[in-house]
């Protein structure tokens, strides 16, 4: 083998003109250093991301292409192949409702309905109080019990339209940390 | 001495309908009066019309009282519930009576699901203590082969849909050359009417991480990932805490009870695509790609999971092979009738009164499950309609009920038994809707791999939209069907593949909810 010549550094521009905030940066950085030497790490990264900023934001993808090693068609690609990563942020609480056949039979359809009228929002929208963000959901393993919704990571059985109003009541009460 | 055993479910299932405020009342009433008790968060039974369902313990038998909303716990204290004279409880419209006496479960053949509802999950002494790792104890003194030869020998075919023998695969991974491989759990799962995997993730993790370690050592796989849903936050808290427990008793890790053997094994989370469910898609969705159907072959048994040798399972299947280890295979194989052999676990979900985990041999007939489990519908109204086997299964009229649950008595119909789940509907459904949703569905969950699927779908939307508002509607059922041919034979995979069936089985067996005449009834 040839002695390998100096590498010759390129400094890349990741972030050109990236809108995160330091701490943003912070965490999606702290997320690649976590997994990123997990084999296909990049699924944990973006839901780490998600997690602790409650969504992946644009200009993440750069950072975390960089950290990767990927191009940043690569992990565009896989950010939007996916329903649950979500690239705009979200209003303070999530709440999927289950658009499957077997909530469907329970009455689901109404419920969809309900929903994005008492939150006057259509799917991927978010309530104007900033409260709530809606998503469809197929299926939620909760299909004897329907219509089911998941509120973050509560799931909700037998939800009519009263309960469903119940349970929004208190997710668009003023925040107290507002 | 503590006081009684009080049972009140962990499950996702029965925390959606309150058992969590059940619970706390309970603990709650009983300090109030002064009581011992001892209060075990347990899996679900699986009569989830019930749930939140508590029992108790009296002299080795448990009582059930369902559904129990924290108003109705003070008076199941009054009525002495909790204590061995407690006759007064025993008359309260909330008794169910001792809970193996109930007829739903005392008609099941629970092999699979035999701990669930009955431990607690979170217990690695109570899984042993009810039978855990005798599987794997046989396990590690048996030769590789001779494992694959006793899971081939039971029968068992693959859980989640696509029945492939069990056996055959993992014998194509022992054979494999290659010192790297995997074994990969197929938790993804996205079928509507389906949740058993969860029951047993949420209500006897052990087992599944018990069947995972005994295909490791039957193939020589030294890593496992189980591959789960996000929808699943239960199951993922329950296995993680479970393999914490397995890894720090050695039944995972380096030196499995001393045999020198090593498997590790990992959760990791999908991110809501319905086709990871699809084995090469999962792998794809794995290696941290877009969840993109792969060319077959190479199978996976040859070139899974980072292009290594993999078995690739669905929960149930792996779930049920601690039990053939400890029992024989001839045990397996003695249940079940033709080349299904042994259990299914059915699901019974949508509108149906007693909605449920039914775990029973093959060979019982739809009917019997729909009516003498479920009790018909829950509004009161006839079935008119039940879908079998997830979104891509066939929607069966009332005429195909006899039908006996066998994966070849399903595939004779045009339909599929797939991972088990029933979804009924009752007179007041429009099959041209559900039609059109199953197109719909097929283009929001396409991979966009191949044509038929991604484009078809779409256009399978708008055509029966056309037929529907009676468009020149001769001619656009004539294109629909020529749609679900192309589906049917040229697209790459099961959801392009099986979107026609029940596309089609709702035009064929219900094609008067197509006409537009408002006036038209169920032709059913």
């Amino acid at each position: 083998m040839t002695n390998p010549s100096p590498r010759r550094v390129i400094p890349l521009k990741v972030e050109r003109s990236s809108t995160l905030t330091a701490s943003e940066r912070r965490a999606v950085l702290d997320a690649c250093e976590r997994s990123k030497s997990l084999p296909g790490g990049l699924l944990p990264i973006l839901h780490a991301v998600q997690e602790s900023l409650g969504f992946v934001p644009p200009d993440a993808i750069a950072l975390i292409a960089h950290e990767l090693n990927l191009s940043r068609a690569e992990v565009h690609g896989v950010v939007s192949f996916y329903h649950y990563f979500r690239t705009q942020r979200g209003g303070r609480h999530v709440v999927h409702v289950c658009r499957a056949e077997a909530c469907q039979a329970q009455g689901a359809v109404g419920l969809e309905a309900h929903a994005k009228k008492s939150l006057g929002v259509e799917f991927h929208g978010t309530s104007a109080d900033g409260a709530v963000t809606l998503e469809p959901v197929y299926c939620l393993g909760n299909c004897s019990l329907g219509p089911s919704l998941m509120i973050d990571d509560q799931l909700q059985g037998r939800v009519s339209a009263e309960r469903f109003d119940e349970l929004m009541a208190p997710l668009r009460a003023p925040s107290p940390h507002a | 001495m503590s006081g009684p055993k009080i049972f009140v479910p962990l499950d996702a299932a029965a925390r959606s309908v309150g058992a969590d405020a059940t619970a706390r009342a309970i603990a709650e009433e009983a300090r109030h009066r002064g009581l011992d008790i001892e209060l075990v968060r347990n899996g679900s039974r699986g009569l989830l019309w019930l749930e939140p369902l508590v029992e108790v313990e009296q002299g080795g038998v448990r009582y059930a009282y369902g559904p129990v909303a924290p108003a109705s716990v003070a008076g199941l204290f009054d009525g002495g519930f909790h204590s061995a004279s407690g006759d007064a409880a025993k008359r309260h419209p909330l008794a169910q009576g001792p809970t193996e006496e109930i007829e739903y479960l005392k008609r099941q053949q629970r092999l699979t699901f035999s701990r669930v509802g009955i431990t607690d999950p979170r217990s690695l002494a109570d899984y042993l203590a009810h039978g855990g790792y005798r599987g794997l104890e046989a396990a590690l003194d048996m030769e590789p082969a001779r494992i694959v030869e006793s899971v081939t020998a039971s029968g068992l075919r693959g859980r989640g849909g696509a029945a492939f023998p069990a056996g055959m695969k993992w014998k194509t991974v022992l054979g494999a050359p290659g010192k790297q491989k995997y074994v990969v759990c197929n938790a993804d799962e996205g079928d509507s009417g389906t949740f058993s995997d969860r029951m047993i993730m949420e209500g006897d993790p052990f087992v599944l991480i018990e069947g995972m370690t005994i295909a490791g050592l039957a193939t020589g796989a030294e890593r496992g990932y189980i591959y789960l849903r996000w929808e699943y936050p239960d199951a993922k808290r329950s296995l993680d805490s479970a393999i914490r427990s397995a890894t720090d008793a050695h039944y995972l890790g380096d030196d499995i009870q001393g045999s020198g053997r090593r498997f590790e094994l990992e959760v990791r989370m999908g991110a809501g695509a319905y086709i990871c469910g699809e084995e090469t898609s999962l792998l794809e969705s794995l290696e941290g790609k877009r969840g993109q159907v792969r060319f077959k072959p190479p199978l996976p048994a040859i070139a899974g999971l980072f292009g290594r040798p993999t078995v690739i399972n669905n929960v149930i299947t792996f779930a049920s092979v601690p039990i053939i280890l400890d029992r024989g295979a001839d045990f397996y194989r003695h249940f079940g009738m033709g080349r299904s052999r042994g259990t299914l676990p059915m699901q019974l979900a949508g509108n149906v009164k007693r909605g449920g985990l039914v775990e029973v041999a093959f060979g019982m007939s739809l009917k019997e499950l729909l009516y003498d489990f479920g009790g018909g519908s829950l509004s009161g109204r006839p079935i008119r309609a039940v879908q079998v086997g997830g979104p891509l299964g066939a929607y069966l009229p009332e005429s195909q009920f006899d039908t006996p649950l066998d994966y070849e008595a399903f595939a004779e119909i045009k339909g599929m038994l797939g991972h088990g789940g029933v979804v009924v509907f009752d007179d007041t459904v429009d099959m041209a809707a559900q039609a059109r949703y199953a197109m719909e569905f097929c283009a929001i969950e396409s991979c966009g791999k191949c044509t038929p699927c991604r484009i078809g779908s779409t256009r399978g939307v708008e055509v029966i939209d056309r037929l529907v508002a009676g468009e020149n509607a001769a001619a656009q059922e004539v294109l629909l069907r020529d749609l679900c041919e192309t589906l049917t034979y040229g697209s790459l995979c099961a959801l392009g593949g099986l979107t026609p069936y029940p596309v089609l089985s709702a035009l064929n067996h219900f094609a008067g909810d197509f006409v537009k005449t408002k006036s038209s009834q169920a032709s059913a």
